[in-house]
C-alpha cells in the first residue's frame, strides 16, 4: 500500500507508520462505534496516511463533512471532530453539538490536526461546549510523507489557505515555521540528530530550533549527514517559470492535489468492441500518481519532449513481452508466461494512461500561445529587454488572457529585473486593473509586500551577476539526456537548486559574492550527536542531504533534485520537504486578495 | 552445609540474614506501637503509645529508615488512628477511625487528605488494609456496619462498596484483598465459611481439601505477587493454595490452636516450595510442603515484613531477611557440593593458595564442560549475598574462571558487579535500603532513584546514575530538577543565592525544565525567585502559563512570541484582551509587533471594526485605504460604495500613496459612470471592469460612450484597438471594422485585422487588410487567409530560409506541386547566403 515509500535512500513509511499508529491509538481512546466529522481540507492529506480499511477497522462506520446545522443521524456512540484549529470550524462544531438530540446523546471528540490550540478551547468554552468533549486531542501531523523522497506539511495559514513564505511576510505569522520546526523535530525524533544545519534565510527559527532541541537527543544513529533550509524568499523566481519536466507541465496545467490529479476523461474512454464511442465518460478521470507506478517513475522526471520517445520504447518492450506467449511451448514456459501476466498487464495500462496523458499536455504545448509564452520567459530569465514594457504582456492583457498568467510574467520579469521601473510597473499595475477590475489592486499590493512585484530602487540590477555566477542559464540544454539541472526548464537552472548543488560540492564560500546578494544572511549550525552515534561513513558510501524549502518547491525542483542525487558523481543523496508543493498559478493564487469573496 | 559466617543463619531450606542492629532507641521495643514499614526496604512508621487513649499524652508518631535511623517524630494531634501504611510512592497514610486518611511524606510533612466516604465515617472503621497493585495504593475498610468499601487507587479515588456478606453478624474472623483478573477483591472469612467480594457479587468459595477438623478461619494471608493464599484454622492447620482457590499446594499442622499474631509468606518467585511463616508471641513458624516446621524464637515483640522473595523480620532490635535460600548459593555452599560453581570456588581457593590442586579442580570441571555455568552460578550467588566479602569471594572465582574460557559474554559479569556495588551503596547503615538484587531488579533503577530522592540523597542519586551510565534526562538531570525543586523551598536562603545555586548546578545538565522548579518556588510563595528561575528554561513555551499565573502577562507575552508557537501567542493576547482596558490593551501590542500583527489578522476575521481601530491607532493610512477598499466590496448601495472609496482614497492620499489614490478615485468614475449608464440605457454594468464595460458598451452600439472612456481613463490605443476589433468582429459588423481600420494608422498592426476575421470565418474580409500588414508579418497573413501563392511570394521575397520552410510545411505535394519546387529552390539559395 506504501511501497513507493520504501524505494528512497531512507525509509519514509517509518514515518507513515508513527502517523498510523497515533491515529489507531487515538481512535481506540473513543471506545465504541463511531462516526467522524471531517474538516474537508484533511482529507486529502489523510488519505496519504490511513485508507478508510484503517478506520473501518477501528470501529468507523460513518464519515459526515462538517457543515453547520444538525450531524446527520448514525447509530454510533461516538462522534468524533477531525479539524484544522481554527475558529470558524468551532463555531460550527459548537453548533453541531447544540442541535444534537438531548434524548440520544453520543459522546463527541476532537482530533486537532496538526496541533490542539488553546485558543480554539477557549472559543468552545465561550460557547459553552467545551464539556462536552470527552476526549481532545492532538494528532501531530507535520510531515506528511508523499514519495520515498518527498516530504510535505501541506499547510495553511491560521485563517485562509495560505502557505508559509506568504502569510508569514504578508501577515507576520510565523506559525508555518512553528509548525515546520516542530516538524524536523518529530522527523529527528525518528531519524536521529541531523549533525549539520545550513540556513537560509530563516535565522530565527534556526535559533530557536537550537533551544528546542536541547535536551531531547534521541538515540538513533542520524539518518541525515545535513539538512538545508532554503526560505522561498532567496529564490523567487523558479516558481514563476513553467516546469517542462512531465510532472511539472501535468501539474502546470492539470494540478496535483495531494498526489492524485483529475484529468478530462475523453482521452481515458474505454474502447470496447460494439460500443463505438457512446457513453463518454463525464466524470473527470482521477489517477494517483508516485513512484510505486514504475513507468511514472521512470518518466515523470524527464523533461516532456524526451519522454514520448521512453513512451515509445517502453511500447515496444511490453508488446515484445506479450509476444513471447507466441514462443511459449511447453507447460511450464507457458506457466511462467501466465505469472508474469498480471505485471505485464499493469505496464500496459500504465503505459496506456500516460500516453493519453501525455497526448494531452502535447496538444497544449505544441500550440503557439505556449510557445510565446515560454518564449518571453525565457528572454526575462536570459535578460533581454526586462526594463521595459513587454509588447507580449501587453498583448495578453488585451487579449484578456487568464489574470494569473499575466501576473506570473510580470512578476518574473520584476524579478529577473530586481524591480521594475516605476514607470513600467505602474503602466503594468494601470493595464491589470483596467481590464480585469479595481478590486485587484489588493492583490497587487500583495505582491508588492513579498517583493514579487517592486520598483527598482538606485541599486543596480543584480540578478545578470546572479545568473552568471551561478549558470543559471545554460545555453545547450540537453532535454534528452540531461548532463545537468536546467534540464528541468529547458535551459534555466533552478537557483534554489543551484544553491543546493553548490553547497555540496565545492561548498557555498567560492560563491560568497553572490550569498551576499542573495537576500537574507545564511547560517552554519553544528548540532551535537550523542557520542557513539557519530556516523561511520563507508568508502563511496553517499551523504544525505534533507533539503526543506520553507514556502513551497515545484514538481521541477524536485526533479532537479532527484537528478542531482543519481548522477553519479554526486556522493549525496536529497530527501526534500516542504511546506506545501507548489506550481507557479498555485503560487500566485495563494497571494490573490478577492474583496467579493465570502460576501454576506 | 558449609558454615555461613556471621550473620547468617540457616534454618533447614532457609536462610535469615541480619540486615541491620536497629540504629532506633525504643524503651519498650515495639509493644503497644501501630507499625507500618514500607516493602522493597522502605521506611517504618510507629506510632507510639496508641493504645492509650488517654487526652493528655498524645500519641507520637516516629519515621525511621529500615536501619532505625529517625526520618521524623511529631506528636499525633489528629482524630485516632486505625491503620497505618505506606504508598507505592514512599507516602505515609494514616487511616483514621472516622474513614479520614491523612497523607504525610516520609519527612513527616503533610500533604493531603482525604475521605473514605460518608457511608465509613458514620458507621466507622472497624478495620482496614492498605495494598498495592499494578493500579498504584490501595485502601480496603471494614464499616462498623460490616460493609467493605475500597479504593483502589488514592491518587484517582473512586470508591466502592462491596455487596453484603450473607450472614455476617459480627466482624469477620479475618479478610485479605487480592488483585485478580485486573479487579481488586476481598476475600472474607466468617467462621469457616469464605466468601469472596468483587463489585457486583458475593460468592461463597470452598478452598479445595481444606482440613474437615476446622471449624473456623482464623487468619489468612495472600503472597506478595497475589498469586498464593494460606488460611489458618482453629485446629492449628495452615492450608496453601492458589489465591483462585482451585489448587491445593500443601497443609501442615502447627499444632498451637491459639490464633497468632501475623502471618506472611515467604516465597521466592518461581519457587517449587510453598512456604508461609507464622508468628506468635515469641515463635515463629516456618510451614512448607513437608509435615515438619521450622521453629525459631523471638525474644522481642516482632512485625513481619512481606517481600518479593522472603519476609522481614523487624524486631525493638533487630531486622533480619528471612528467605529460602537461592537455588545458586545452595549450589555452591551445600557442604560436599559437585555442582560446577562450588568446584570453581574451590579452585580459586587452592589458587591462590598457590596449590596445584587448582588445576585438578578446573579440569574437573572444564572435562564436563561446565566451566561457563560454573562462572554463572558463581555470579549468581554473589547477587544473592549481603556480604561483601562473600560477594568478592565469588566474584573473584568467576572471574578467575573466566579467564580460562574464551568468547565468555562479560555482560552479565559487569552488570552485576555494578548492581552490586549499588546495592552495597544503599543497604549501607547511613542510608538503609535493605534491598536484595531480586528486589532491586524488580523495582528498576528509576525508582531506586525515585526513592533515593525523596530521601534527598541527591549526591548518592547522582553517583548512582553516573555509575550506571543511565541517560541523563532519566538519571542525573531528573535528580538535579529534584533537588533543585527542594531547594527553592528553603526559606531561609535569599533569591538571589538560590536562583544562583540552582543555575550553577544545573547548567551543564540536558533536559531540565526549569518550569517545574519556578512552579515550585511560585507555590511556596516565591514570585521573584520563580522569575529568576523562568529566565533559565530553554523552551521559552513552558515559561508562558506560569508567567501568566503569576500575573506577569508582558513577560509572558513576550516570551510566548519568542517561542513561535501562535496559538500560545494569541492565547496570551485573549488574557490580555480580557484583563486590560481597550487603551492599555493596545498599548501593549503596540509594543509587540508580532503580537500586534497576529491579533490584526484575528480581528481581519473576527472583528472588523476593531482592525480599524488599530490601524487609527498606528496611523496606518495605507492599510486604512485597503481597509476601506475591501469594506465597499460588502456593500450593495453605491452610495454607500462610492462613499467608502472616498475614505479610501483620503487615505491613500495621506499615505502618500498617489497611484493607489488615483486609481481608487478611477474607480468611483467608472462606478458612477456606469450606475448613470444603466439607468439610461437599462444596461447591467456596475462590478465590470473598464475593459468589461467598454467591451458591452461597443457590443451594444454605444461607440461614443465608449470612446469617451477611452479618453477619460487614458487607456493605449493599442489595447483599445484590440478591444474594438474583437467587438466589432464579434458583432460581425464587418463595415463598421472597416471603418475603424481606416481611421488612422493602427498600433496594433494589420495581422490581428486577419486573424480575428478569419476566427470569424471571414476570408473576405480577412483578405481586405493582408496588403496592409508589414512585410515581417505577410507570411503568416496570407497562410492565415489560405493564400499560398501570396504567402510562397513574399517568403522568397524576404530570402527567409524558416519563412520558406514554414509555407513548405503547409504545401500539399499534389497540388502545389511547382510551388513546392520554387520554393525548394528559394529555400536552397536562401541557404547558401
Amino acid at each position: 500500500m506504501a511501497s513507493h515509500l520504501f524505494c528512497g535512500r531512507v525509509n519514509l513509511n517509518i514515518l507513515r507508520e508513527a502517523a498510523r499508529k497515533d491515529l489507531r491509538e487515538f481512535l481506540d481512546k473513543c471506545s465504541g462505534s463511531k462516526a467522524i466529522v471531517w474538516d474537508e481540507y484533511l482529507t486529502g492529506p489523510f488519505g496519504l496516511i490511513a485508507q478508510y480499511s484503517l478506520l473501518k477497522e477501528h470501529e468507523v462506520e460513518k464519515m459526515f463533512t462538517l457543515k453547520g446545522g444538525r450531524i446527520p443521524s448514525a447509530a454510533v456512540k461516538n462522534i468524533v471532530f477531525f479539524v484544522r484549529p481554527r475558529l470558524e470550524l468551532m463555531d460550527i462544531i459548537a453548533e453541531n453539538v447544540a442541535s444534537e438530540d438531548k434524548l440520544k446523546p453520543r459522546e463527541f471528540h476532537i482530533l486537532f490536526v496538526p496541533r490542539r490550540s488553546l485558543l480554539c478551547e477557549q472559543r468552545l468554552k465561550e460557547k459553552g461546549v467545551l464539556n462536552s468533549f470527552t476526549n481532545i486531542d492532538e494528532y501531530i501531523l507535520d510531515l506528511i510523507p508523499y514519495d520515498g523522497d518527498l516530504l510535505s506539511m501541506e499547510s495553511e495559514s491560521s485563517f485562509r489557505v495560505r502557505q508559509s513564505l506568504n502569510e508569514c511576510y504578508l501577515e507576520n505569522d510565523q506559525t508555518s515555521l512553528y509548525h515546520a520546526a516542530k516538524g524536523l523535530m518529530t522527523l529527528q525524533a525518528l531519524y536521529g540528530t541531523i549533525p549539520q544545519i545550513f540556513a537560509f534565510h530563516v535565522a530565527n527559527m534556526m535559533l530557536r530550533m537550537k533551544r528546542e532541541f536541547a535536551g531531547s537527543h534521541t538515540q538513533i544513529l542520524p539518518v541525515f549527514d545535513t539538512l538545508l533550509l532554503l526560505d522561498r524568499n532567496v529564490d523567487l523566481l523558479t516558481p514563476l517559470a513553467t516546469q517542462l519536466t512531465y510532472e511539472g507541465l501535468i501539474d502546470e496545467i492539470y494540478g496535483i492535489t495531494n498526489g492524485y490529479v483529475k484529468l478530462p476523461p475523453e482521452k481515458f474512454a474505454q474502447k470496447k468492441q460494439g460500443e463505438g464511442g457512446k457513453d463518454l465518460p463525464t466524470e473527470p478521470k482521477k489517477l494517483q500518481l508516485n513512484s510505486a507506478e514504475e513507468l511514472y517513475a521512470e518518466i515523470r522526471d524527464k523533461n516532456f519532449n524526451a519522454v514520448g520517445a521512453a513512451l515509445s520504447k517502453k511500447a515496444k518492450i511490453i508488446s515484445a513481452a506479450f509476444e513471447e506467449r507466441h514462443n511459449a511451448k511447453t507447460v511450464g514456459e507457458i506457466k511462467q508466461f501466465v505469472s508474469q501476466l498480471p505485471h505485464m498487464q499493469a505496464a500496459r495500462g500504465s503505459l496506456a494512461n500516460h500516453t493519453s496523458i501525455a497526448e494531452l499536455i502535447k496538444d497544449i504545448t505544441i500550440s503557439e500561445d505556449f510557445f510565446d509564452s515560454l518564449t518571453v520567459e525565457q528572454e526575462f530569465m536570459t535578460g533581454v529587454d526586462t526594463d521595459k514594457v513587454s509588447t507580449y504582456i501587453e498583448d495578453c492583457i488585451a487579449q484578456k488572457d487568464p489574470l494569473i498568467k499575466i501576473l506570473r510574467l510580470v512578476c518574473m520579469q520584476s524579478v529577473c529585473n530586481n524591480g521594475l521601473k516605476q514607470k513600467v510597473l505602474d503602466y503594468y499595475k494601470k493595464e491589470i486593473l483596467q481590464t480585469y477590475g479595481y478590486k485587484h489592486i489588493l492583490t497587487l499590493k500583495n505582491l508588492e509586500k513579498v517583493g514579487l512585484l517592486k520598483p527598482q530602487s538606485t541599486m543596480r540590477n543584480n540578478y545578470p551577476t546572479i545568473r552568471k555566477t551561478l549558470k543559471l542559464w545554460m545555453e545547450d540544454a540537453n532535454e534528452q539526456n540531461p548532463n545537468d539541472i536546467s534540464y528541468v526548464y529547458s535551459g534555466y537552472a533552478p537557483l534554489s537548486v543551484r544553491l543546493t548543488q553548490v553547497l555540496a560540492r565545492p561548498g557555498w564560500r567560492s560563491i560568497e559574492e553572490v550569498l551576499k546578494i542573495l537576500p537574507g544572511p545564511h547560517f552554519e549550525e553544528r548540532q551535537q550527536v550523542p557520542t557513539g552515534l557519530h556516523k561511520k561513513r563507508q568508502p563511496g558510501e553517499n551523504r544525505t542531504t534533507l533539503v526543506f524549502f520553507l514556502g513551497g518547491v515545484t514538481y521541477a525542483e524536485i526533479a532537479a533534485l532527484r537528478f542531482l542525487s543519481h548522477m553519479e558523481d554526486s556522493g549525496t543523496e536529497y530527501i526534500i520537504a516542504t511546506t506545501k508543493l507548489i506550481n507557479g498559478t498555485s503560487w500566485i493564487k495563494s497571494l490573490m486578495d478577492n474583496p467579493e469573496e465570502n460576501l454576506p | 552445609f558449609v558454615a555461613y559466617r556471621g550473620q547468617t543463619e540457616l534454618l533447614g531450606p532457609l536462610r535469615k540474614i541480619e540486615l541491620y542492629e536497629m540504629g532506633w532507641n525504643l524503651k519498650d521495643g515495639l509493644r503497644e506501637c501501630l507499625v507500618a514499614a514500607a516493602p522493597y526496604g522502605g521506611p517504618i512508621a510507629l506510632l507510639k503509645g496508641h493504645y492509650r487513649r488517654s487526652p493528655s499524652a498524645r500519641p507520637q508518631l516516629e519515621i525511621y529508615s529500615s536501619s532505625g535511623l529517625p526520618l521524623a517524630s511529631f506528636p499525633w494531634k489528629s482524630g485516632v488512628v486505625k491503620q497505618l501504611g505506606w504508598t507505592v510512592s514512599d507516602d505515609l497514610l494514616c487511616v483514621q477511625e472516622d474513614g479520614t486518611v491523612l497523607v504525610y511524606d516520609l519527612w513527616g510533612g503533610f500533604k493531603r487528605h482525604f475521605s473514605m466516604g460518608n457511608e465509613v465515617s458514620q458507621s466507622q472503621v472497624l478495620e482496614t488494609k492498605i495494598f498495592h497493585s499494578p493500579y498504584g495504593t490501595g485502601v480496603a475498610i471494614l464499616t462498623g456496619a460490616l460493609r467493605f468499601t475500597l479504593a483502589t487507587n488514592i491518587d484517582d479515588i473512586k470508591l466502592r462498596r462491596l455487596p453484603e456478606v450473607p450472614g455476617l453478624q459480627e466482624a469477620p474472623s479475618c479478610w485479605a484483598v487480592l488483585t485478580q483478573d485486573r479487579q481488586s477483591k476481598v476475600l472474607v472469612a466468617n467462621g469457616s465459611q469464605l466468601f469472596i467480594l468483587d463489585n457486583t457479587a458475593c460468592t461463597p468459595v470452598t478452598p479445595p481439601g481444606l482440613s474437615p477438623q476446622a471449624s473456623s478461619i482464623v487468619h489468612m494471608c495472600v503472597s506478595f505477587s497475589y498469586k498464593y493464599l494460606a488460611l489458618l484454622t482453629d485446629s492449628g492447620h495452615v492450608w496453601m493454595g492458589t489465591s483462585n482457590l482451585k489448587e491445593k499446594l500443601s497443609e501442615v499442622d502447627t499444632k498451637i490452636k491459639t490464633p497468632p499474631k501475623q502471618m506472611a509468606w515467604c516465597r521466592r518467585p518461581k519457587s517449587q516450595q510453598p512456604s508461609a511463616v507464622v508468628m506468635w508471641d515469641g515463635l515463629l513458624i516456618v510451614v512448607g510442603e513437608c509435615k515438619e516446621t521450622i521453629q525459631y524464637h523471638l525474644d522481642d515483640d516482632s512485625v513481619l515484613v512481606p517481600e518479593l522473595d522472603g519476609v522481614r523480620i523487624i524486631s525493638g532490635t533487630h531486622h533480619e531477611l528471612l528467605q529460602e535460600v537461592p537455588g545458586a548459593c545452595e549450589e555452591i555452599f551445600k557442604i560436599a557440593s559437585m555442582a560446577p560453581g562450588a568446584l570453581l570456588l574451590e579452585a580459586h581457593k587452592e589458587y591462590e593458595k598457590e596449590s596445584q590442586k587448582a588445576d585438578e579442580y578446573l579440569r574437573e570441571i572444564k572435562e564436563q564442560s561446565l566451566l561457563s555455568e560454573a562462572v554463572r552460578q558463581c555470579v549468581e550467588a554473589a547477587g544473592h549475598e549481603h556480604e561483601p566479602e562473600t560477594q568478592k569471594t565469588l566474584l573473584r572465582a568467576a572471574s578467575f574462571g573466566k579467564c580460562f574460557l574464551s568468547n565468555f559474554p562479560p555482560e552479565q559479569f559487569v552488570s552485576m558487579c555494578r548492581d552490586l556495588r549499588v546495592l552495597n551503596a544503599v543497604r549501607d547503615y547511613t542510608v538503609g535500603i535493605p534491598l536484595t538484587h531480586t528486589q532491586f531488579k524488580q523495582m528498576t533503577v528509576q525508582v531506586l532513584i525515585d526513592r533515593l530522592v525523596y530521601r534527598k540523597l541527591y549526591p548518592l542519586a547522582i553517583e548512582v546514575c553516573r555509575y550506571l551510565k543511565t541517560p541523563e534526562y532519566q538519571g542525573v538531570s531528573r535528580v538535579l530538577k529534584h533537588w533543585a525543586c527542594y531547594k527553592v523551598q528553603q526559606k531561609e536562603e535569599s533569591d538571589e543565592v538560590i536562583a544562583k545555586a540552582v543555575s550553577v548546578k544545573l547548567a551543564d545538565a540536558a533536559g531540565i525544565s526549569y518550569s517545574e522548579i519556578a512552579t515550585k518556588a511560585y507555590e511556596s510563595g516565591r514570585t521573584e525567585l520563580a522569575i529568576k528561575l523562568l529566565e533559565f528554561e530553554p523552551r521559552s513555551g513552558e515559561q508562558v502559563p506560569l508567567l501568566l499565573k503569576m500575573k506577569k502577562s508582558p513577560l509572558a507575552l513576550s516570551k510566548a512570541i519568542e517561542s513561535g508557537d501562535t496559538d500560545l501567542v494569541y492565547t496570551v493576547v485573549m488574557y490580555l484582551k480580557n484583563e486590560l482596558n481597550r487603551g492599555d490593551f493596545f498599548m501593549m501590542l503596540r509594543n509587540q509587533p508580532v503580537a500586534l500583527s497576529l491579533y490584526k489578522q484575528f480581528c481581519k476575521h473576527q472583528e472588523q471594526d476593531t482592525l480599524k481601530d488599530l490601524f487609527n491607532q498606528d496611523d496606518d493610512h495605507e492599510e486604512l485605504g485597503n481597509f476601506y477598499v475591501k469594506a465597499s466590496y460588502k456593500d450593495q448601495r453605491l452610495e454607500a460604495r462610492v462613499a467608502l472609496l472616498q475614505s479610501a482614497v483620503d487615505e491613500y492620499y495621506k499615505a502618500k500613496n498617489d497611484f493607489s489614490a488615483k486609481t481608487t478615485e478611477d474607480e468611483m468614475r467608472l462606478l458612477r459612470f456606469q450606475r448613470k449608464l444603466e439607468e439610461e440605457k437599462d444596461e447591467q454594468l456596475v462590478g465590470f471592469s473598464l475593459q468589461d464595460t467598454m467591451t458591452t458598451l461597443l457590443s451594444v452600439g454605444l461607440h461614443k460612450h465608449a470612446e469617451q472612456l477611452y479618453k477619460d481613463f487614458r487607456v493605449p490605443d493599442k489595447r483599445f484597438w484590440w478591444l474594438k476589433l474583437k467587438a466589432l468582429a464579434e458583432k460581425e459588423d464587418w463595415e463598421e471594422l472597416e471603418k475603424f481600420g481606416k481611421t488612422k494608422k493602427s498600433p496594433i498592426g494589420y495581422l490581428p485585422f486577419v486573424e480575428v476575421c478569419i476566427k470569424h470565418h471571414n476570408k473576405y474580409e480577412a483578405k481586405k487588410y493582408v496588403s496592409k500588414v508589414t512585410p515581417e508579418q505577410k507570411v503568416k497573413a496570407h497562410l492565415a487567409v489560405g493564400d499560398m501563392e501570396g504567402a510562397a511570394e513574399a517568403a522568397i521575397e524576404r530570402r527567409n530560409e524558416s519563412e520558406i520552410s514554414t509555407v513548405l510545411s503547409r504545401c500539399s505535394a499534389t497540388t502545389d506541386h511547382l510551388l513546392m519546387e520554387r520554393l525548394n529552390r528559394a529555400k536552397a539559395t536562401a541557404v547558401k547566403k
